[in-house]
């Protein structure tokens, strides 16, 4: 059984489902990928396995301990990080203080975190007192990540974390959170550049109309054949 | 020595006047923006929390008077202003309590909230009125001049004089107090912190693990106690009358929305927008003319743009150009 698992979930907003016994999952120190089309409910997956979605069925484990009924905020407080895919800073306040809310719950001195976030990301380290709002995209995203890692979270949760950044800045990203991975944090992440993704990833999630259609290491789904004519252009 | 005169002028009917309103404004608008930023609606009943303040702070004053207490040269309303503050930090967590907490729970939209803060208007304003009544009460014991005109007339050989009130001194003093420190704990402490963050983005704070309703608390506090302190200035410097706070809520909307609601250095420039406007919009230049021009070209009229009657309608034209050409206001803050 995986670190992370959202298994068989079932639900949505309203009346209607947006998920059909999706599962989703990842272990420490693994990347995970979600990939699919539009409205496939890939988002709506990664909300529900960090409790922003009620479930109808199914259930969310994490080290073997039943997560289902936690709001998001104690989930945060039993090592989930969450990057939201947009509004993921505080625009008004300084990147500093943007990493000290992060680290907002722990009661220790956060500051070798800081530390640890800031030799990550070195360009927040220059950055450190300007308002995030003022930030570019991708220094942003640099920043969001930052917030969720400053709770030492044992697992990560992207959501579409290359939304809207230029192809060089991804690939730094990407970079990145494979590093952050070795540090033997979980990452569970949705994206929309899939191809990419499913380079960096140890698992592969293809879901299609809120269930999963392919289950494969990265590898395997970016050479099946049915995956790559449906979703990856070829 | 023409051109002191006029400045001294200048400064004894405009700018220091202007300063200590500004003020005022300031102090004000800073608690109206301060619960649009965390609540998230105009609490209109602001006007009348500072006129329920002000009375607690005289009703102290009277005790502290009758027992024989004062501040020598300072008016003993700073004394009272403490108790005065817990009185309306009272009162804003018992409606609170009441009224918004419900809304809240509910996940009201935000013209509901402005709806039930015109009743708490009401509410506040019977309350008041019934407390003390309707008449006017004086206010400030203790020196009335820190310097007076003939004082400075003797001491700079002007024919002008420039007169600071005590009143006037102490509000720009505490103004300067109470934003120095309400700038730092926001800036500065961890709970200033939370409130700023969960003014920017509700959604990301909550997930950090701010406590919405702490940080609801903290700006109930904060809006009381600005709300007394601002009440009590306006009291000290002009009189205190019950009905007078509610005029004084459309000033103080101008600032705060001139600034950029939401945003606290906003409100505090805007106050001071707001206070130069009116009072420079409605002052009589003739004899500031006198001393500058030469001798015949003086207007006859009192060279008034608009009499004192329409100050507000200076603000109210400020905020309707501000909410039609730059909604956000000067210091970008939410637009309404």
């Amino acid at each position: 059984m995986s670190f992370l698992l959202g298994k068989d979930m079932t639900g949505g907003y309203g009346a209607a489902d947006i998920l059909h016994a999706c599962t989703i999952g990842v272990e420490r120190g693994e990347i995970a990928v979600v990939v699919g089309p539009n409205g496939a409910g890939k988002s709506t997956a990664m909300k529900a396995v960090f409790g922003m979605l009620d479930l109808r069925a199914g259930q969310v484990t994490m080290d073997g301990e039943d997560i289902t009924s936690l709001s998001p905020q104690a989930r945060v407080q039993k090592g989930m990080g969450f990057v939201p895919q947009t509004n993921n800073v505080f625009r008004s306040m300084s990147v500093e203080e943007n990493l000290e809310m992060g680290a907002f719950i722990r009661t220790d001195d956060p500051s070798d975190t800081m530390a640890q976030v800031f030799d990550l990301f070195p360009i927040l380290k220059q950055k450190r007192n300007q308002p995030a709002g003022e930030l570019s995209g991708g220094q942003r995203q640099q920043v969001a990540v930052g917030r969720a890692l400053m709770t030492q979270p044992k697992v990560l949760m992207l959501d579409e974390p290359t939304a809207g950044v230029s192809p060089i800045v991804m690939d730094e990203l990407f970079d990145r959170i494979i590093e952050i991975a070795r540090s033997g944090i979980a990452i569970l992440m949705v994206e929309q550049n899939a191809k990419q993704a499913l380079n960096i990833a140890d698992k592969g999630y293809v879901l299609a109309q809120g269930a999963n259609l392919y289950t494969d290491t990265g590898e395997a789904l970016l050479n099946d054949p049915d995956v790559r004519k449906a979703f990856l252009g070829g | 020595m023409e051109i002191l005169n006029a400045l001294a002028l200048l400064s004894n009917y405009l700018v220091i006047p202007a300063l200590a309103y500004g003020s005022q404004l300031a102090l004000g608008a800073l608690g109206v923006t301060l619960i649009y930023g965390i609540l998230r609606f105009s609490n209109f009943a602001h006007g009348e929390m500072m006129a329920f303040g002000t009375m607690a702070v005289i009703l102290v004053t009277w005790f502290l008077q009758a027992q024989g207490i004062s501040l020598g040269f300072l008016p003993t309303e700073l004394l009272a202003l403490p108790i005065g503050i817990l009185a309306a930090v009272l009162l804003a967590l018992g409606t609170d309590r009441i009224v918004y907490r419900f809304h809240r729970g509910k996940k009201s939209q935000p013209v509901i909230f402005l709806i039930a803060s015109l009743a708490v208007m009401f509410f506040y304003s019977g309350l008041t009125r019934f407390i003390i009544g309707t008449a006017d009460q004086s206010m400030g014991d203790g020196a009335r001049f820190i310097f007076t005109a003939r004082e400075f007339k003797e001491w700079s050989g002007l024919d002008e004089g420039i007169a600071l009130r005590t009143t006037q001194g102490i509000t720009v003093a505490v103004t300067l107090i109470c934003v120095a420190a309400l700038f730092w704990f926001l800036n500065r402490t961890r709970a200033g912190k939370s409130m700023r963050a969960y003014s920017d983005n509700e959604d990301l704070a909550l997930l950090s693990g701010v406590n919405p309703e702490r940080v609801v608390l903290i700006a109930w506090i904060l809006a009381a106690a600005l709300a007394t302190i601002a009440g009590t200035m306006y009291g000290l410097d002009k009189t205190f009358k019950p009905f007078i706070y509610l005029q004084l809520l459309l000033p103080i909307f101008a600032a705060a929305i001139v600034g950029g609601l939401g945003s606290p250095i906003g409100a505090v420039a805007g106050g001071f927008v707001i206070a130069f406007s009116e009072i420079t919009v409605t002052f009589a230049y003739k004899r500031v003319l006198t001393y500058i021009m030469p001798g015949d070209n003086v207007p006859d009229g009192l060279v008034q743009l608009l009499s004192t009657e329409y100050k507000f309608a200076v603000s109210f034209v400020i905020l309707v150009v501000v909410l039609l050409v730059r909604p956000t206001g000067i210091f970008k803050g939410q637009s309404v």
